[in-house]
């Protein structure tokens, strides 16, 4: 197969968003490519799709009905026309239009007429005491685990945190057979007050609500101990995970455990957008950095889009509806169809995106990040594992002078490692706002430059250009 | 006390300069733009290097070092920590053939026409010998074997932290938009406040001359972007900094096992955004250099890249002295690329010029007339 070197519309990702798009881009007849760092379309939310659905029968039943729904996303695509490199992998996408991509250890520079960034979620990182033991992961990582290849723990776990992804995985597991030990909830109470109110709206996705019910009650008549306002957890052991402890009731507990899944919402992946410095914004309430985006996910730079999650939370469903806005716009921009064809043709995708968009409202509420989980107290807390630094030696730069995040990265080496400071920049930024009494916009994000990804120097000196 | 000085920028020289005005008896306020160490002084490849000086900057140059290696005396044992310096690993530039042989030789001897010993021909044996990873080709080298490096930006906190303990004040967030001359003095428009001093000195780094150029002062310059790249840690195979003699190249692996990769790649300077940006299509260029030269560095891979920003002045050597336009106002900066390792000596030489009228090293081949004069020599460039 050859690789382009250029087309009209350059799709980075190939979840929810990346997928509608091209296929609505393509209908346009839009020259699209999509490229996907994954060995198949789906993204996160839906990864292995295919294969799972074709060869894994029992898998698709324990992986439920949100993640069955990509195969009509995923088929559509595939039959849409849109060229499509799995296995790409980009380390550079520029305001002018270029992208540097590595696929199967060969790097070129492709130049797009437009770019639209769908590069989706991540987990939030969360540091709490004992997140570097072995044993220790992301929820959302066991989940790909067990999409991609049906692995699932043999040992007890415990999920400690907070967001809807929680019961859902807790749910998978159950159907699987996994021994949860414990769900530990660490979302404020006070969250549950302020969401009754914003019933009404979010009844409009009556649906996915009755769905979050079930897995409750799924949890519940299989026994799982669900333990709401939990405080203080830490994670320990002497080289691997052995138990959890946290207070609950205003009394601390020891659950022995093997495997600890840590969970505290999802956040925007930004690295790709900050790269191409289009402008950010900081949303208080989710806290979390991402691109200003208009309603057809346009950014700052005119030739550079950001849709779905990578544009702020809103879930699977609107991912798909802004991608599909964007190749509108796109089309506009691109010559394709005039504005007026382009506003008749949205009304589904707006309508889906006010529905979702009450739904987030209440979600939101429900699910806040659990504040003491997004800074490690303690003097000997990671919070760069790339490099091995801790708290207290952030709290020591910030002493000295160093007042922002990148000076405090200069000054510390935390951030610069291989992860580019995409784990640890989240973290970083709270410690000198609480160290400096401020809200964690104000430190800033970490300087992002080429390569996003980590490339190999020989892939460098031979790189296409 | 001895008078107010304002010093612009609050780079390495900026600091060094008001440290030891401060020492003097001045009252100094150091006004920076942006934060203390920003741009060159702190996002340098930190090589602490006397080889291939210009001529003009060698007696500076050593002097610096045996600042550098009794980092102690200088900054005091917790600020000469923070600045994490190895030395005496050296620096090597290695020759890959005859042609870059022979001007090693040439340089060789020029260096000990002027009476200065520090840089010492390598044959082949004895280039493997010092860096056993280089390629086999290289035919030989020239190294100073006190060199080292240390990492720029603690190092211009530590500089900063050293001031403010001889009680040098900084106003960070605050630049300087214009210089009025009074009958005593001067007066500083700023983004904040107005500020009244008896002398400034101008230590702009890259914005340098936009600075001179608010008394009229134009001088000659090339604002430019030296962009690096950094590998992920790599077990160690590398002692001394090397650098490319036919193709630009500072190679250097540090104590937590990565490798900086500098010296020659230029990306897109920016100066009113005040930031710079690496250009993939020109890295490539090193990457190249780097596997030819280091074979192990094949599998390596690169997780960083990052380009300060500069001002080169046309011959290559910095300006250091009197404003040749108006009285009161002193200059030290257009580094072009290698005033890291001069920081130690360029304040307290400065500082010697405007309180007592001569400073203990000569200064006067870095004046800014030399411009105007048309007395400035182009000199080949050489690597940071």
């Amino acid at each position: 197969m050859t690789l382009r070197t250029a087309c009209e519309l350059a799709i980075i990702g190939g979840g929810p968003a990346g997928m509608a798009a091209a296929t609505q881009a393509s209908a346009l007849g839009i020259d699209t490519l999509v490229l996907d760092e994954q060995p198949a379309p789906g993204g996160q939310i839906h990864r292995g799709i295919e294969t799972v659905q074709a060869t894994r029968a029992a898998d698709m039943r324990i992986l439920g009905e949100d993640y069955a729904e990509g195969a009509v996303l995923t088929a559509t695509f595939r039959a849409s026309g849109a060229a499509y490199e799995p296995g790409s992998v980009v380390w550079q996408a520029l305001e002018d239009g270029r992208i540097g991509v590595s696929c199967d250890g060969a790097s070129r520079m492709l130049t797009a007429r437009r770019i639209l960034i769908t590069t989706g979620a991540m987990e939030r990182p969360v540091p709490l005491p004992g997140w570097t033991l072995p044993g220790v992961m992301g929820a959302g990582a066991a989940q790909t685990l067990l999409k991609a290849s049906g692995m699932v723990p043999d040992v007890p776990v415990a999920i400690i945190g907070t967001g809807p992804l929680i019961y859902l995985i807790a749910a998978q597991f159950v159907r699987a057979g996994v021994q949860i030990a414990a769900v530990l909830l660490t979302a404020p109470e006070v969250g549950m007050a302020d969401a009754i109110k914003l019933l009404p709206g979010a009844m409009r996705s009556g649906r996915t609500l009755l769905k979050g019910l079930a897995w409750r009650s799924e949890l519940r008549s299989a026994g799982v101990r669900m333990l709401h306002g939990v405080s203080r957890p830490v994670i320990e052991g002497a080289g691997q995970v052995e138990s959890v402890s946290y207070t609950h009731g205003g009394v601390r507990h020891r659950t022995p455990v093997g495997l600890v899944l840590l969970h505290n919402g999802v956040i925007p992946n930004t690295q790709l957008s900050l790269a191409t410095r289009c402008k950010h914004e900081w949303d208080a309430r989710q806290q979390y950095w991402r691109p200003q985006t208009d309603e057809w996910s346009a950014t700052s730079h005119a030739r550079i889009a950001v849709a779905g999650d990578g544009a702020g939370i809103m879930g699977a469903r609107a991912a798909a509806s802004q991608g599909r806005m964007a190749a509108l716009d796109a089309a506009v921009r691109l010559g394709k169809i005039d504005a007026a064809r382009r506003d008749a043709m949205v009304s589904d995708d707006r309508a889906e995106l006010e529905r979702q968009h009450a739904l987030r409202e209440m979600l939101d509420r429900l699910f806040q990040p659990a504040q003491e989980l997004l800074a490690p107290t303690g003097i000997g807390g990671v919070v760069c594992r790339c490099e091995d630094v801790t708290v207290s030696e952030l709290e020591d730069a910030v002493e000295k002078g160093c007042t922002d995040v990148n000076r405090v990265k200069a000054f510390t080496r935390c951030g610069m490692g291989p992860c580019q400071g995409r784990m640890c920049g989240p973290t970083v930024a709270q410690v000198i706002a609480r160290k400096l009494g401020q809200t964690p916009d104000v430190p800033g994000q970490f300087r992002i430059r080429l390569p996003v990804r980590p490339i190999s120097l020989a892939e460098l000196a031979e790189l296409q250009t | 006390m001895k008078g107010r000085a304002i010093v612009i920028g609050g780079g390495l020289h900026g600091c060094g300069t008001a440290l030891h005005l401060a020492q003097k008896g001045f009252d100094a306020l150091v006004l920076e733009k942006n934060s203390a160490g920003r741009h060159a002084s702190g996002v340098n490849a930190g090589g602490v290097r006397q080889l291939r000086r210009h001529p003009a900057e060698i007696p500076l140059s050593v002097a610096a070092m045996e600042r550098w290696l009794h980092l102690d005396a200088f900054l005091g044992a917790d600020l000469a920590a923070m600045c994490e310096f190895t030395g005496r690993v050296g620096q090597v530039a290695a020759a890959e053939n005859d042609a870059d042989m022979a001007s090693l030789i040439a340089r060789s001897d020029e260096v000990h026409r002027l009476g200065w010993t520090h840089e010492e021909l390598l044959d082949q044996a004895e280039l493997r010998k010092v860096a056993p990873a280089l390629a086999r080709h290289c035919v030989g080298g020239l190294i100073s074997r006190r060199d080292g490096y240390a990492n720029p930006y603690r190092t211009s906190q530590a500089f900063r932290l050293k001031a403010q303990r001889a009680g040098v004040r900084f106003q960070e967030g605050t630049r300087v938009l214009g210089l009025e001359q009074m009958s005593e003095g001067w007066r500083v428009e700023t983004s904040a406040d107005r500020f009244e001093s008896d002398i400034v000195v101008n230590c702009g780094g890259a914005w340098g001359w936009q600075i001179a150029g608010m008394v009229g002062e134009v001088l000659p310059h090339v604002d430019f972007a030296p962009s690096m790249m950094v590998s992920a840690r790599l077990p160690h195979f590398l002692d001394p900094v090397v650098l490319g003699v036919g193709r630009k190249l500072s190679f250097k692996q540090t104590d937590n096992g990565t490798v900086v990769i500098g010296g020659g790649i230029f990306g897109i300077p920016d100066l009113d955004a005040e930031t710079a940006d690496p250009v993939a299509d020109r890295l490539i260029i090193s990457a190249r250099t780097v596997s030819d030269l280091f074979p192990i560095m094949r599998t390596a891979v690169i997780v960083r890249t990052w380009a300060g920003l500069e001002a080169r002045m046309p011959d290559d050597i910095p300006v250091i002295g009197p404003s040749t336009t108006v009285r009161n106002l002193w200059h030290a900066f257009g580094f072009s690329g290698h005033g890291f390792q001069l920081s130690p000596i360029v304040g307290s030489l400065l500082a010697e010029l405007i309180v007592e009228g001569r400073s203990s090293l000569p200064l006067e081949p870095f004046r800014a007339g030399r411009f105007s004069e048309g007395s400035a020599v182009t000199h080949p460039e050489v690597a940071s």
